[in-house]
């Protein structure tokens, strides 16, 4: 595969029937790209958690891809509240989410951790009441000498 | 064992029309109704039990590459979630009994194979 692709995706605030989609289509471009299984997975993982994030807790926002020859950077940002306490947010189990995101199913307090579990380089930047800036890459091989 | 199969044996309701996702080999079952958890935690294969009949539910099955999802005590399925269920070649299932007794007798027909 030669050169990069880059993608741009608009991240409705709090609309379900779309939530997910930009994941979803970067995942079939790793796909097409023949990307290995075990990757497209992480990195659609990744990508879908701070995708919903943005959705659920950021009023919305937009998502950057950039796909090299040997990894894949994903940012997503949003123009939201931000994140107040970004090491508790981290922490498994931890939500704001309200009842009615819950009774969706979201709301276990795992999508952040997630995203560090499956991404190979994180990087959050979040400022109260100007957004959260997510930056998410992964190699497509393994990483010698990091 | 096939999904086509898994249904056929143990009598659970197929909501998706399309042939080519039945085609995916069960291999094993997990149940969670955090979409979150459930994204972290299933594997390859996994019949995925959940109650959640929502949107979101696809794109998890999706992602993780389950083998199908499978809606217990005959919860009803929003017609949008089946649409995109096709789009997204996702199996759904339905059937009358409940998640632990699905996880038992599909874990069971697992293990009778191996
Ligand atoms: N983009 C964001 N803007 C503002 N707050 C955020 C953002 N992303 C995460 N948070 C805060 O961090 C918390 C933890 O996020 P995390 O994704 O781990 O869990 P969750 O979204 O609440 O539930 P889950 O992802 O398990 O469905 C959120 O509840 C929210 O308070
Ligand atoms: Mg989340």
């Amino acid at each position: 595969m030669g050169g990069v692709v880059v993608r741009q995706y608009d991240i409705p605030a709090n609309d379900f029937t779309v939530a997910g989609e930009a994941s979803s289509n970067v995942r079939k471009i790793l796909s097409q790209l023949g990307v290995s299984p075990d990757i497209v997975k992480r990195t659609s993982i990744a990508m879908y958690e701070a995708e919903i994030n943005a959705v659920i807790h950021g009023n919305g926002g937009q998502a950057l891809v950039e796909i090299d020859t040997d990894k894949i950077y994903i940012r997503i940002s949003d123009q939201g509240p931000g994140i107040a306490d970004l090491e508790l947010a981290m922490q498994e189990g931890y939500s704001t989410a309200p009842d009615s995101i819950r009774e969706m199913g979201f709301g276990a307090g795992m999508g952040l951790s997630n995203i560090k579990k499956h991404a190979d380089q994180l990087k959050i930047d979040t400022e109260i009441d100007k957004g959260t800036t997510v930056n998410i890459t992964v190699f497509f091989k393994p990483q010698t000498g990091v | 064992m096939k999904v086509l199969e898994l249904s056929q044996k143990l009598g659970y309701k197929i909501l998706t029309e399309d042939p080519a996702p039945l085609e995916k080999e069960v291999t094993g079952v997990y149940t969670c109704d955090l979409l979150s958890h459930a994204m972290a935690k299933i594997n390859q294969g996994d019949v995925w039990i959940t109650v959640h009949t929502n949107l979101n539910v696809i794109a998890v099955a999706s992602l993780t590459d389950c083998a199908c999802v499978i809606i217990p005590e005959e919860i009803e399925v929003e017609e949008q979630t089946l649409i995109r269920a096709k789009e997204k070649g996702v199996a759904i299932l339905s059937s009358s009994i409940s998640a632990a007794k699905l996880c038992y007798e599909i874990t069971d027909s697992i293990r009778e194979l191996q």
